[in-house]
């Protein structure tokens, strides 16, 4: 293998769909103006070229029906991956993954499995209003009989897709819009990754900052700033929002004792409640401090770049409790 | 720190029996303080939580100083506990005393994070008395941790000796300070007079004999009874002198004065003599002379006598004519019982006869007054069973 090299997010994502499409005959994607105008987020740019109208389909505006499609061909064996613009147009698609990929194979009692791929943009920063911003994961991993990923890392939008579609269920990626610009060195060393676990990305003893996606980034930046107050904080990967991989989470409280959960989803019912819950239920003894959220403000995603910045967790929100965590005023 | 009585300037603290974080109410036990009348146990008068303990386990502390704060839940600041009615005006603390009362941070509720208390448990150390500097002053790992590390050595040191027995020379010294102010400022007025005890003797052999033995009456409590009645009856006898005149007591709270065996004299209240039975008031003195001799007397049976009834028993003398222990106003004394001459109807009969004494403040009655009482007395021992 040659060194590695400087990648984009999307490009990683790009290489993991020709892969799949290059790897197994019975993959095709499909969506919306995925074929010829490249995907919405230029994810799937060339690969119409590549691979032709059978393969790489453009698909009417008509969620429920194209992600039916996708059902219905993953029930006899194909291996659909369907791209849905954005996780506010998944909304009608609801029915589709809900009553039929998540239930059929248990109502089939196993003899039907729908191994189906959606990829889902999600999440707020673009300055696309309250239509095209939130981040409505937290509700999907509510579901029992799906699989919801949160690719953050690079090494996770290039393998994730390969590993979902070796999952015999239904997978969901929903791919945090900010990221697609993100470059970095792919390790070369990395040809797969696991979609089972969550993954510690930065180690500390001080408290344990909990994230996913694009927020990931920004627990980063703020364990950054944390370590010049000389505060270490832990930061986790999240990965796999269902199902969640607790003992992970689980075996950083019992090392730092105090947790910051960050989800840019709202905070009312969001997964960031449950994470917290499933502390408080099997980390209670371990805790020094009370359990903190960072989530998005409870409104409508507002247009105007501040106000977008002002609803959605920041760096500094994160810095800030955490470090009320740590040391109280 | 309570005034224990009118001669006590200040305290030894030898026991705390509460820690911050405790709940305490009305009449718990707090603190055990040495005095030059021993060991006595302080209660607390009000209703909280524990948020600090002021003054250290050997300290001596002049009465009237900050020795614990106690809050009430819900409320932010701690008030200092100031709220021992200590009968006799106390002193107030020397204005060089540290004003601690703001700088204490404001009552936290005493929140213990669940791995502190895990590690406190690990380390054998009791959270509840640490200052907390985690979340919300809650009590954190950290806290436990340095509490560990400060607390080893310190559990090195030797105890300070606590409950001592009375010390007879200390307790001269407190009986004479009192005494002398009693008799320096007290204009005294003594009454005396001498009571048939034939029907009350008559009545208790009667009950007694009605009763198995540890049920039996003395006729001692009778004459606490008695006393305690008329005092009712006659309530400008009944109170403290202070710079604001005579204020009658909130109760007849009688301070029965109890020998030691050692020499020495104490006189723990009974509360609302008046309104106890017989039998309640027979088990009140027993547990009192038994805590007095062994040093387990309250703050509260210590400050808050009214009046003071002193009863020199079987062996004692014919009269007594007492000194009144201020800021009282009045003592009833009771000499030793005995069958003498006694002129019953036309006839000199052998009666058994007390001599009945007060020593009262003329400040506050005249004679007219004392003797009222001691009528009333006699009046009351003439029907037992009314007692």
């Amino acid at each position: 293998m040659s060194a590695s090299t400087q990648i984009t997010y999307r490009e990683a994502c790009r290489q993991g769909l020709r892969d799949a499409l290059l790897n197994d005959p019975k993959t095709f994607l499909m969506g919306e103006d995925i074929g010829r105008y490249g995907g919405c987020y230029a994810v799937t740019k060339g690969l119409l070229d590549e691979f032709g109208e059978e393969r790489v389909r453009d698909t009417p505006l008509s969620e429920s029906a194209y992600v039916g499609a996708g059902i219905g061909a993953a029930l006899v064996g194909m291996r659909p991956i369907v791209e849905i613009m954005t996780v506010n147009f998944s909304l009608l698609a609801l029915d589709q993954i809900i009553n039929n990929a998540a239930t059929i194979p248990h109502m089939s009692g196993g003899q039907f499995a729908v191994p189906l791929v959606i990829r889902i943009a999600t999440g707020g920063g673009r300055r696309v209003a309250a239509q095209h911003s939130h981040s409505l994961e937290g509700w999907y991993a509510h579901i029992p009989g799906l699989r919801i990923l949160a690719p953050a890392v690079l090494e996770d939008a290039r393998f994730m897709l390969a590993a979902a579609l070796a999952d015999p269920n239904p997978v969901l990626i929903f791919e945090h819009v900010m990221l697609y610009n993100i470059e970095g060195e792919l390790d070369p060393a990395v040809t797969s990754v696991d979609i089972a676990h969550a993954k510690v990305r930065r180690q500390g003893t001080d408290v344990t900052v909990i994230a996913y996606g694009n927020g990931l980034f920004k627990a980063l930046t703020a364990a950054d700033t944390m370590a010049t107050e000389g505060i270490e904080a832990e930061v986790i990967d999240l990965r796999v929002l269902r199902p969640l991989d607790t003992a992970t989470l689980l075996a950083s409280v019992a090392k730092t004792r105090r947790c910051v959960i960050v989800d840019e989803g709202w905070r009312s019912g969001s997964l960031a409640a449950e994470i917290g819950m499933r502390i408080a239920e099997q980390a209670f003894f371990d805790l020094d401090a009370p359990l903190r959220r960072v989530c998005g403000r409870e409104v409508p995603m507002p247009y105007a770049a501040h106000l977008e910045d002002a609803a959605l967790p920041q760096p500094a929100d994160i810095a800030a409790a955490a470090r009320g965590l740590v040391r109280p005023a | 720190m309570p005034a224990l009585g009118a001669d006590m300037e200040a305290g030894t603290l030898v026991e705390w029996l509460i820690k911050p974080g405790d709940w305490v109410k009305r009449g718990d036990v707090v603190a055990v303080v040495e005095t030059q009348k021993g060991a006595i146990e302080i209660e607390i008068f009000s209703e909280g939580v524990v948020s600090e303990l002021v003054v250290p386990v050997g300290a001596k502390v002049p009465v009237g100083s900050l020795i614990a704060r106690i809050g009430v839940p819900g409320e932010a600041p701690t008030p200092p506990v100031t709220a021992f009615p200590a009968a006799p005006p106390t002193p107030a603390p020397p204005p060089t005393t540290t004003p601690v009362a703001t700088a204490l941070p404001a009552l936290r509720g005493g929140k213990i994070t669940p791995a502190a208390r895990r590690r406190a448990a690990e380390l054998g150390i009791d959270p509840a008395g640490l200052l907390g500097t985690g979340v919300e002053g809650a009590v954190s790992v950290a806290d436990v941790e340095a509490a560990a590390a400060h607390s080893a050595p310190v559990s090195l040191v030797a105890l300070p000796p606590r409950r001592a027995g009375f010390d007879s020379a200390e307790m001269r010294k407190a009986i004479a300070a009192a005494m002398g102010r009693s008799k320096r400022e007290i204009p005294h007025y003594y009454l005396s007079h001498t009571v048939d005890l034939g029907a009350a003797l008559a009545w208790l052999a009667a009950f007694n004999d009605s009763q198995p033995v540890p049920n039996r009456l003395l006729p001692a409590v009778l004459l606490l009874k008695a006393s305690a009645l008329a005092l009712r009856e006659v309530p400008q006898l009944n109170g403290a002198y202070g710079d604001g005149g005579f204020k009658p007591g909130p109760g007849i709270h009688v301070g029965w004065a109890i020998s030691l065996r050692g020499g020495g004299l104490i006189a723990p209240a009974i509360r609302d003599a008046d309104t106890r039975s017989l039998p309640e008031l027979m088990s009140v003195m027993r547990d009192l002379v038994q805590r007095a001799r062994a040093g387990g007397l309250r703050s509260s049976e210590l400050a808050s006598s009214t009046v003071t009834v002193t009863s020199l028993g079987d062996r004692g003398a014919e009269t007594v004519m007492g000194i009144i222990y201020p800021p009282q106003v009045a003592l009833i004394g009771y000499g030793s019982i005995g069958s003498r001459p006694w002129v019953v109807g036309k006839r000199v009969k052998p009666r058994p006869l007390v001599t009945v004494s007060l020593a009262a403040d003329h400040r506050v009655s005249d004679g007219h007054i004392g003797a009222l009482l001691l009528i009333a007395i006699e009046r009351l021992l003439q029907e037992p069973e009314k007692l």
